[in-house]
């Protein structure tokens, strides 16, 4: 693999330059991707460009795939979230496993589509540290796939599994190759709607960190998809973090799915169990009639500026529409407030299934 | 250093192969779905964390443990939770812990197959997020000794602690529980090396558990499951005090420590703790005679020798055991001991219903021993009153030590009260005072009488559904008088759900909590009530009532009806030319005023009995269970006596009231005819139809009740009507009860009235399907069948499923004319009067199931008000438990619009 060197990053390093920013005040993670993209209103032609121009897939919709079309474009997004306050960009990978790549036929393609959309952010990152020497990070982003390990899609057939952790782990194993390789910083699993899979996702990180010799820190977000208050594979907000604390991440949180106001219960919820850092990028409110988010960046601001004054955060972003102008209103919102303070939790045998399960001591 | 744990976490074996020949059964078998009811039944009795073990030679251990971890994962009530993967195969673990989302425990791994082995396999189990039972096993064996156990286990924690860096929190150890009393020698000191062990891993090993599986311990007395029960028991009292706080064990089936024969106990100590030289040949000279069933044992030998103990004691003892034979005697000796007469009820008899409190709280007493023990109590206070009364009127008042004033009451319209009975006696035996206003109370008696006594609870309890709306009458009215006093709510047809939606809202000065069954009813009482915990308490109740409330709208508005038109469109459409609905052998009534109720007794269905007591499974099967079989062969053995004295001197009298009558359908209503004619039509009866809105390819029929029936110019057809009571002559027997200080009885009348109601409601039935009506003249269904309801034809009952709508029962009552008749009344509610009364319609189509209604949309409601001769409102109020919508909100929202 000659045309792709690899770029580690000093996992020890980011991890201490990480940890002392966080000491000292709330990070700032970027806003959608996909929001941004819609506004170049691109064409099934702009999508495949000209290594593509003959595929035998339709690829409009594939946002992923411009890293390699419109690698101008996907850099130029980042650099508007570095501008406007990101301490860091999440890489543009959501769908970047050979499993949700297949609808398109792009299995092969998933470790390329890794390495390059790391490498952009980091290009990017690079651009912002040059114009004004803040420290930036790549938080190379691995999303759910399109199938679940612990739910079946066949409604008559409870039993079956759409996939299974092995094939998870693969896939997963494959996009951390690429995400490391082209330098990113962060290793962060998110918008997980099934524990399952994301725990297949930290297994094969770990083995991929051990086949490379190195280790990054580590960001977990879920979504909890309704306000039933627990993800989609059934389970609440301490059950989910009591499945992935063996992770030891670097940070704990929810995105997706709901607006900051829905969201808010469930981070308090994670904020009083979890002793990590707490994460929080909500949607711009919830969709309209027309399926788009339309909450202003100063109504957004305003909520997530009270999670961080609530002392429930120490990192905060965006997801599904919000744009730049939502983080910086956000970044304006939380300077100077407090981080929230990890609290000491009792050692204690804590065990969930849907639900979460303390022992006594 | 790790405090002594009080709490003990009980692993059950009910979903291993290993230890429940059941469940090998059903998984060798393949069937998944039995297997999963075993899982849920464990989970709904409590346990909290499932052991799923698959190991079993002729099994593909690892697809069936893949299989049903994966069924289980579908199952939200059971997926809650956590599970433990057991196998001794590490491949059937690895693939089990690739199904859980959850943090499951790993049971388990052990350093057999030397460190390296061990190293790796703990680095996966970390990987996978579990937490793992570390067997005491190394390259040499299994630790054996004291000192083999512990060099094991601190080798082992300091691998996994220092090496691979696992949670020590995490780490569960099970230092072998071996067999003692073999008669070899080397076995005598196995007990006291595992207490041993476990005391000196919990004191040096920081934060590691200690788990074992105990049915190991008394392998050389099988067959003699008292004796081993005993030494189990024995066994975990001394290992859990030195901080064993997990075991794989039969806990139902085990003897409280205290209430072994003391006999028994001393030898099982002997045993265990390897008192005597002579211990196992004393055991096993003795064990025979504590063999056989323990209930049958304790009622042909009579052990008396408690009589002996001290007063304080007997009282104690009585109490647990529900024994009224001494309980004057003793109280009279205690009362001579102590200085106040007061303070027999403040001293021995108080403990020994704390104690009887506890061992309910901790699943050790079921109901039904409950509800015994307070008998004995009310007895033993009865007998102290006229001293307590003496000593008042010489030195004053007397304060009555009550924890809480609670009123409780059946609502205004219903007049079930079984349900209530049980709550209040639970509550009286953990010291609150309870005023109990009976039935049929309205909500000003209520708030009048909750003034006067300045009661610190009120309790609603109703069964059918219009009570739910005077539920929501009264606590809105409790708002208006200003009461801020907490509100439970508790009965068959309440729900959490209608709690926090509807009750809930209107009664913001003080806090509604829903009560699930009597269980319940003291922790949320005593919760209430206290100091501290009365904040976080109704705190966590408003936010999760405020949860439901929000998931409960969404769900409201996720719900799509059909259009009541297209429901009709859809409707059952029977082939009415290729059937020739039966004529009956008469039409008009036919009254029965003294049914013999000896003809009934073989018909009871035993299921609901049971759990009227909160005693859950299946007649017969429950009387074997493992957790309430005890408890429910006695009640069961009463309820036969009690059976027997009913019917041999007739304590009640069973009247019935049925009618036949030419009949067509009339859209979605069943025309009633005076004469075969049709000419004269003597009644309606008014039907609603499901309005669900199905999936595609789902062409199910919208049916209703009038479906059944041949609709008008097709051909002659005909419906009955029915009420039968087993009731005449039931309060007067609960009343001589109750003054008899005879809470059991007095509930155990009304449950038994209840199901001799039911039964002749099984009973007339089939004597109109062979007789009356008899189109099933050569039917000769059992007595089982009869309970399955596997014959022709059905008798679904107004303000059920299938026609949601009490006041149907008002046609049913004119046309049978039914006060007069056999003497059951309506209330306001249209609930039955007495309460053990059945009506119905019956219907003959052999295509006729139940079904249920749903909910239904707003076009259904005013196409039903219309052929009611109703208001909408007045439709809406009947109609409220199935409507799809919020009548309130929709009001609102086309005022808004105008």
């Amino acid at each position: 693999m000659t045309q792709f060197p690899h770029l580690h990053a000093d996992g020890a390093e980011v991890l201490a330059a990480l940890t002392k920013a966080a000491a000292a005040r709330i990070l700032i993670l970027d806003g959608a991707m996909g929001t941004m993209i819609q506004r170049y209103k691109f064409s099934e032609a702009d999508f495949r460009g000209e290594r593509f121009a003959h595929w035998n897939h339709d690829l409009k919709g594939n946002n992923d795939l411009l890293i390699l079309t419109r690698p101008d474009v996907v850099e130029a997004i980042h650099l508007e979230y570095f501008e406007a306050g990101s301490d860091m960009v999440e890489t543009n990978t959501f769908s970047s496993t050979s499993i949700a790549q297949a609808d398109y036929g792009m299995e092969a393609l998933a470790y390329e589509l890794n390495y390059e959309g790391a490498r952009l952010a980091k290009n990017a990152a690079k651009r912002a540290e040059a114009k004004d020497g803040r420290r930036r990070f790549v938080a190379g982003a691995f999303g759910p796939t399109n199938r679940t390990a612990s739910i079946s899609p066949d409604v008559n057939n409870p039993g079956y599994r759409a996939t299974t952790f092995d094939q998870l782990r693969e896939a997963y194993a494959d996009e951390a190759r690429g995400l490391i390789d082209g330098g990113s910083d962060i290793m962060l699993v998110e918008t997980i709607f099934d524990t399952l899979n994301a725990k297949a996702a930290l297994m094969a990180i770990e083995e991929v960190f051990e086949e490379k010799g190195l280790r990054l820190p580590l960001m977990i977000s879920g979504t909890i998809t309704d306000l039933s208050g627990r993800t989609l594979s059934g389970q609440t907000p301490e059950a989910f973090w009591y499945s992935l604390r063996h992770a030891s991440p670097f940070s704990i949180g929810l995105n997706c799915a709901l607006g900051a106001k829905e969201m808010r219960g469930h981070i308090q919820s994670l904020a009083k169990v979890a002793d990590t850092l707490v994460c929080a990028y909500p949607n711009a409110g919830l969709p309209n009639e027309f399926g788009l988010y339309d909450e202003s960046p100063e109504a957004m601001a305003a909520m997530v500026g009270e999670f961080a004054t609530a002392g429930l955060v120490n990192i905060v972003g965006g997801c599904c529409g919000s744009t730049p102008d939502h983080i910086a209103a956000i970044a304006k919102a939380v300077k100077g407030v407090k981080p929230r303070a990890i609290p000491a939790i009792e050692t204690k045998l804590r065990l969930s299934g849907l639900e979460a399960f303390e022992f006594a001591a | 250093m790790t405090t002594p744990v009080a709490s003990f976490i009980n692993i059950g074996e009910r979903t291993n192969v290993t230890g429940s020949a059941k469940f090998r059964k059903l998984i060798t078998n393949g069937d998944y779905s039995a297997a999963l009811d075993v899982a849920r039944e464990q989970v709904e009795s409590g346990a909290q964390i499932l052991d799923v073990n698959m190991d079993e030679g002729l099994l593909d251990s690892e697809h069936a443990m893949v299989t049903f971890l994966n069924l289980m994962a579908a199952e939200p009530d059971i997926a809650r939770v956590p599970v433990m993967v057991d196998s001794s195969k590490w491949e059937v673990i690895e693939a089990g812990l690739k199904c859980v989302q959850g943090k499951p425990i790993v049971n388990s791994i052990s350093m057999k197959e030397g460190e390296e082995k061990f190293i790796e396999q703990a680095r996966k189990v970390r990987r996978y997020g579990a937490a793992v039972v570390v067997m005491a096993f190394d390259e040499v064996g299994q630790a054996d000794t004291f000192q083999r156990k512990i060099e094991i286990c601190e080798r082992a924690y300091r691998i996994l602690v220092d090496q691979v860096g696992f949670p020590p929190e995490d780490i569960i150890f099970d230092p072998n529980v071996f067999a003692v009393a073999t008669g070899i020698e080397e076995h005598n000191n196995y007990g006291v090396d595992f207490i041993e062990a476990t005391k000196w891993i919990r004191q040096n090993l920081p934060h590691a558990h200690v788990s074992g599986g105990v049915s190991n311990l008394s392998f050389a007395f099988r067959g003699n499951e008292p004796v081993r029960a005993a030494m189990h028991s024995v066994f975990l009292f001394h290992a859990i005090k030195v901080g064993m706080d997990m075991g794989i064990v039969n806990a139902g089936a085990l003897p409280v420590y205290d209430e072994i024969d003391p006999e028994l106990r001393e030898l099982c100590e002997d045993v265990i703790l390897n008192r005597r030289a002579d211990s196992t040949e004393r055991m096993v000279d003795a064990a025979a005679r504590f063999k056989g069933d323990g209930v049958a044992q304790q009622d042909n030998k009579k052990d008396m020798s408690w009589r002996e103990k001290a007063v304080g004691e007997r009282l104690t003892h009585s109490l647990v055991h529900g024994i009224t034979e001494f309980i004057e005697q003793d109280t009279e000796e205690a009362r001579q001991q102590a200085v106040r007469p007061l303070h027999v009820i403040e001293g021995p008899l108080m403990a020994g219903m704390n104690h009887v409190g506890d061992l309910f709280g901790a699943g050790k007493m079921f109901l039904p021993q409950v509800v015994k023990s307070a008998r004995v109590m009310k007895q033993a206070v009865a007998y102290l009153q006229p001293y307590l009364e003496q000593e008042k009127r010489e030195m004053g008042l007397v304060d009555k030590p009550a924890a809480g004033k609670i009123l409780m009451a059946t609502v205004k319209g219903d007049v079930h009260d079984i349900g209530k009975n049980i709550v209040g006696v639970v509550l009286q035996c953990n010291n609150y005072e309870v005023i109990d206003l009976g039935v049929m109370v309205s909500a000003q008696r209520i708030l009048d009488e909750a003034r006067k006594h300045d009661v610190d609870i009120i309790g609603l309890s109703g069964l059918i559904t219009p009570s739910l709306d005077e539920m929501v009458h009264v606590a809105a009215e409790m708002e208006r008088e200003g009461f801020s006093v907490p509100l439970m709510i508790g009965g068959a047809t309440t729900s959490r759900v209608h709690t926090a939606v509807k009750i809930h809202p209107n009664y913001s000065r003080g806090q509604t909590v829903y009560v699930l069954d009597a269980s319940r009813a003291v922790g949320v009482a005593s919760a209430l009530l206290s100091e501290e915990q009365r904040g976080p308490y109704i705190a966590d109740i408003k936010t999760e009532y405020a949860k439901i409330a929000e998931a409960h709208l969404r769900g409201e508005q996720a719900k799509l009806r059909m259009p009541l038109a297209d429901a009709r469109a859809n409707r059952l459409k029977l082939d009415w030319e290729g059937y020739e609905p039966p004529k009956p052998s008469f039409t008009g009534t036919r009254v029965y005023e003294d049914f013999d109720l000896a003809d009934l007794v073989s018909v009871i269905d035993w299921t609901p009995f049971f759990q009227t007591w909160e005693l859950k499974g299946r007649y017969p099967a429950i009387l074997d269970d493992e957790k309430y079989g005890e408890a429910a062969r006695n009640l069961f053995k009463d309820a036969q006596v009690m059976l027997q004295r009913m019917v041999g001197e007739k304590w009640l009298t069973a009247k019935a009231v049925v009618g036949l009558w030419p009949a067509n359908t009339i859209g979605d209503d069943i025309a009633l005819y005076g004469d075969e004619a049709r000419t004269e039509e003597i009644g309606r009866l008014h039907t609603l139809r499901q309005q669900i809105s199905r999936r595609e390819g789902r062409e199910r029929a919208h049916i209703a009740l009038a479906d059944y029936v041949a609709p008008a110019g097709t051909r002659p057809d005909w419906i009955g009507c029915f009420v039968v009571t087993t009731g005449i002559g039931e309060e007067v027997l609960a009343k001589r009860f109750e003054d008899a200080k005879d809470d059991y009885s007095s509930i155990l009348a009304k449950a038994l009235a209840d199901r001799l109601a039911e039964a002749f409601a099984e009973r007339m039935h089939q004597i109109v399907r062979k007789e009356l009506w008899g189109y099933a003249a050569d039917e000769s269904a059992s007595a089982e069948e009869l309970i399955l309801e596997q014959y022709r034809g059905i008798r679904p009952a107004p303000g059920y499923p299938a026609q949601p709508d009490h006041t149907e029962k008002d046609t049913l009552f004119r046309l049978l004319d039914v006060e007069r008749s056999i003497g059951v009344t309506l209330t306001e509610s249209r609930a039955m009067w007495p309460g053990s009364s059945v009506s119905g319609l019956y219907l003959a189509h052999p295509d006729s199931a139940y079904f249920g209604v749903g909910k239904v949309e707003r076009d259904q409601v005013e196409d039903y008000a219309r052929r009611k001769g109703w208001t909408v409102e007045e439709a809406e109020r009947w109609l409220a438990p199935v409507l799809n919508y919020d009548p309130a909100i929709l009001r609102s929202m086309s005022q808004a619009a105008e």
